[in-house]
């Protein structure tokens, strides 16, 4: 299959865009979160949870954003993923509403169990969302069973296989090495060294995972890499992967925190890269019938409403890339905590 | 129950919940954009208090609206999958619209608005305080704009057959502008407003009944009282119009909504009642004769159409949409008094003196709160059997894959979280307005005004 630039090829581009977008962004604040039980004192939570405060809700509406476009884009597609995901979404939503919740009422009480109470709900709430995106991601990679109708026709339990917990647990392992050379970034002092120690260990634990994740995609998902091996040059995606993981601990080593930062953001698009490229055309994969799949042409809205939301998207999203960045740049710089602060 | 049941319901109290928070962000946004722009005009230190608390409690209810609304973005297609793949050619874009241009604009000044106080000069956080408000009138656009398209279906055309049937666009701006959206935006619009001035005006009369923060609580009464006047009346007008729509587009809503009966005849309206809906015919009621054909044609012998020209199995619960419909019209006309006996007191100048009146006001949140959810109740209940009106039916529109023991564990988690965080909401609001005002939020640039 040849890359062709229709319609339905760029809205799968801008699908993924979309859902990178969330990745990179509330990647960093989900790893903020899975680490935040490391951190024992109140300051230190707290500046924990104000390195993300300004920007936490604007990285989610990447998720929102991404959900709407696959909606209005690939209707079949968000019908019956989130149909037949249903107890693994649900999961998801209230993992978001108590993480939403928890930091905006952490700091409203001064009493110590109300404050642990919501530093734990902060926490397992990320790492949950984390693995259960991660979990989702890897079902759709592995394939899910579908009837003729395009209807999910597998179980709950059957998406909690090995293959896609591992793809789960590697997803929190990449949203934690990216939390933690965040958290280098916003802070000073002795938090910003206690974090600086950690960033090593979340790589190793990453590294891991990753490469038992790649083992077995190569062994048991070979259609994930048929794409990638009919065109060879794409080998540059994983190699351009490989090559920001491992410029992370010399950059933090040379205390170049920003520049390991961006290598992190960089290993994060890499990977979705990846994933975009090993599931093209398709948008679910259908196993064990690939006859039902659905891909970027049966899943699709009509070309015209292709066509209006490439408009939208053409006017919306130079906006949103510029008041993101004026907000990143008005919040740059340590944290310091404040009275209007979390 | 059967798992639709179960959907409906699930889909009732999520979207209903969200939509405490919303009309409130709404009407208090604006009012945030007065008091900045009325403390950047005079430099007035009392409006830059006023500000600052009012955006405080902003940010409580803002953050979950959003929890909230994270649960709506997904659940078309968690419980109404094959409604999803009807639509989707149609109001997907409407959603895809909604996060492009509305979501990442209020998120993105809100954190201006919350957190920028030192970071940014005051012209720029007035520009973020704009902007948020803005944002948070647009979001509300492009869902009404979705929920219309279902109400009042325009500019699409169909294909397939049966089950697989899609609409599929024709035309952008006649889905957009379909006839039922502008009465319905304009309504959810003074709704909003209804909703943040009424909530202002409790509040600060509180503090007023308590001696507390009075110049700040004055100061904030006599702008909510304004908007809450001229949005009260609005209100009726808009009301009407949507009336007027949906006799055209909707006849058999607009007929449960007065229990009329009879196929094609001069129509009622009443001040209360009970329907029958087996003998057909409302009881305990008192009614204006004539006054429905009235209203909707300046003319009270016109005919209009009623639930008999319907299947009974294509009529909406008819006692139900007529009590929530009339409960809502009730409110409105109580929030009209209200407001205007305030505006009267006001010029009288005996507004803060006079304490019944106060503790109206305290109690009168409810009303904007109350008359908002019964609206849509009324408007969603009155479009059934139909989800998308006249086409695919509530029945259809589930999705086909999803167990009924799913969707009651999560109908039972939703319930247990919802009102977990509706008490945890009302404790911390409380504390909130308990704490008042900031004295320090008098001082401008380093001294007290
Ligand atoms: C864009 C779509 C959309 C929007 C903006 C709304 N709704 Fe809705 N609503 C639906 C789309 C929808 C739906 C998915 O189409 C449902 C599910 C079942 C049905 O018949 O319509 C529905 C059903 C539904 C029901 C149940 C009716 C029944 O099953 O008998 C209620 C009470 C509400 N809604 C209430 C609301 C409220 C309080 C809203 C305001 C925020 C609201 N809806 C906005
Ligand atoms: C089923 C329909 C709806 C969906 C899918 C939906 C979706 C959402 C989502 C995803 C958010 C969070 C955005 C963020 O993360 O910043 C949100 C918040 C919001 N929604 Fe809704 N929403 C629905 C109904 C409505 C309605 C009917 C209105 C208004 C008339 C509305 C107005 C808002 C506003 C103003 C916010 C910002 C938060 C707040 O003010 O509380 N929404 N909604
Ligand atoms: C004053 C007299 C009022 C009249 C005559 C009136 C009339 C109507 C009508 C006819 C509808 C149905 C529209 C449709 O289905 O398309 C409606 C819906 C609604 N009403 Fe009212 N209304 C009044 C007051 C209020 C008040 C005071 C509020 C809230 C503060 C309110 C909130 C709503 C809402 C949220 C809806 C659903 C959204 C919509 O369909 O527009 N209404 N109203």
């Amino acid at each position: 299959m040849n890359f062709s630039f229709d319609l339905n090829s760029i809205w799968f581009m801008l699908v993924g865009v979309l859902f990178t977008g969330y990745a990179v962004l509330d990647g960093f604040d989900l790893g903020v979160g899975a680490l935040h039980l490391l951190t024992r004192t109140d300051e230190h939570r707290r500046i924990m949870m104000n390195s993300i405060g300004p920007v936490w809700d604007g990285n989610e509406v990447w998720l929102v954003t991404g959900g709407g476009a696959l909606f209005a884009a690939f209707p079949m597609v968000y019908a019956t993923a989130f149909s037949g995901f249903y107890m693994a979404l649900m999961l998801l939503l209230f993992a978001l509403i108590f993480r939403a919740v928890a930091i905006e009422f952490r700091s409203k009480q001064p009493m110590k169990w109300w404050r642990n109470l919501w530093d734990v709900s902060f926490s397992v709430s990320s790492i949950v969302s984390g693995l259960l995106l991660g979990v989702a991601m890897g079902n759709i990679a592995l394939g899910i069973p579908l009837d003729g109708e395009h209807e999910f026709a597998g179980t709950f339990l059957g998406l909690l296989n090995p293959y896609a917990l591992i793809v789960g647990i590697t997803t929190v392992a990449l949203f934690m090495m990216h939390g933690a050379i965040y958290v280098v970034l916003k802070t000073e002092g002795e938090l910003h060294e206690k974090v600086r120690g950690w960033v090593n260990n979340t790589i190793i634990f990453f590294v891991i995972c990753y490469v038992t994740t790649t083992m077995i995609t190569l062994i048991y998902v070979p259609h994930m890499t048929e794409y990638i091996k009919a065109h060879p040059v794409l080998f540059i995606v994983p190699f351009l992967n490989m090559l920001a993981v491992a410029n992370i601990p010399r950059e933090i080593y040379h205390r170049r925190d920003f520049r390991a930062f961006l290598s992190s953001c960089c290993a994060v698009i890499a990977l979705m890269a990846l994933f975009g490229i090993g599931m093209f055309p398709y948008l679910i994969y259908s196993q064990p019938n690939p006859e039902f799949s659905l891909d970027i042409y049966n899943a699709a809205s009509s070309q015209k409403t292709l066509g209006i939301m490439l408009i939208i998207a053409g006017i919306g999203m130079p906006l949103v890339l510029a008041y993101t960045t004026a907000v990143y740049r008005v919040f740059r710089g340590k944290v310091k905590l404040e009275p209007t602060s979390y | 129950m059967d798992p639709l049941l179960l959907s409906r319901i699930q889909f009732a109290a999520t979207i209903a919940f969200h939509y405490i928070f919303p009309p409130m962000s709404i009407g208090l946004g604006l009012i945030l954009v007065t008091m900045e722009g009325l403390y950047l005009k005079t430099k007035n230190p009392l409006y830059q208090q006023m500000t600052k608390f009012w955006v405080r409690v902003f940010g409580l209810i803002f953050a979950i609206g959003v929890a909230t609304g994270i649960v709506m973005e997904f659940q078309f297609g968690t419980n109404w999958s094959t409604y999803s793949r009807f639509v989707g050619d149609v109001f997907g874009s409407a959603l895809a619209a909604e996060g492009v241009f509305a979501f990442f604009l209020e998120s993105g000044f809100l954190a201006l608005l919350l957190f920028g106080w030192n970071k940014v000069s005051p012209g720029w956080h007035f520009f973020s305080t704009i902007m948020v408000a803005f944002g948070a009138h647009f979001s509300a656009i492009w869902i009404v704009v979705a929920n219309s398209w279902q109400q009042t279906p325009a500019g699409y055309h169909i294909v397939g057959e049966g089950l697989r049937a899609r609409a599929e666009i024709t035309d952008f701006w006649q889905m957009v502008f379909n006839p039922s959206t502008l009465d319905r935006i304009s309504h959810v619009y003074m709704g909003a407003w209804q909703a943040g001035a009424f909530f202002v005006l409790s509040v600060s009369a509180f503090y007023l009944l308590k001696k507390k923060h009075q110049d700040f609580a004055k100061a904030s009464i006599k702008i909510a009282l304004v908007l809450a006047a001229v949005a009260s009346i609005l209100q009726l007008v808009s009301g009407h119009s949507s009336a007027k729509g949906i006799s055209e587009t909707q006849p058999a809503k607009l007929a449960a909504f007065e229990a009329h009966y009879p196929d094609s005849a001069p129509a009622d309206l009443y001040l209360f009642g009970w329907v029958d809906e087996e003998e057909e015919k409302v009881k305990m009621g008192i009614k204006l004769p004539g006054m429905l054909s009235y209203l909707v044609h300046w003319d009270s012998d016109a005919p209009v159409t009623g639930l008999r020209a319907f299947p009974p199995d294509k009529r909406p619960p008819v006692n139900f949409v007529f009590q929530t419909y009339h409960a809502m019209v009730a409110i409105g006309m109580a929030l009209i008094l209200i407001s205007w006996l305030g505006v009267y007191f006001w010029w009288r100048r005996i507004l803060f003196d006079i304490r019944w009146f106060l503790w109206v006001l305290v109690f009168s949140v409810l009303g904007p709160q109350l008359a908002n959810q019964l609206g849509w109740f009324s408007a969603e209940v009155g479009r059934q059997p139909y989800i998308v009106y006249n086409l695919l039916l509530t029945a259809d529109g589930i999705s086909k894959t999803v167990t009924r023991g799913e969707i009651l564990t999560s109908l039972v988690l939703f319930g247990i979280i919802y009102i977990f965080l509706f008490v945890l909401f009302i404790y911390l609001l409380n504390e909130k307005i308990q704490h008042g005002p900031l004295a320090d939020d008098l001082i401008v640039e380093g001294h007290r005004a």
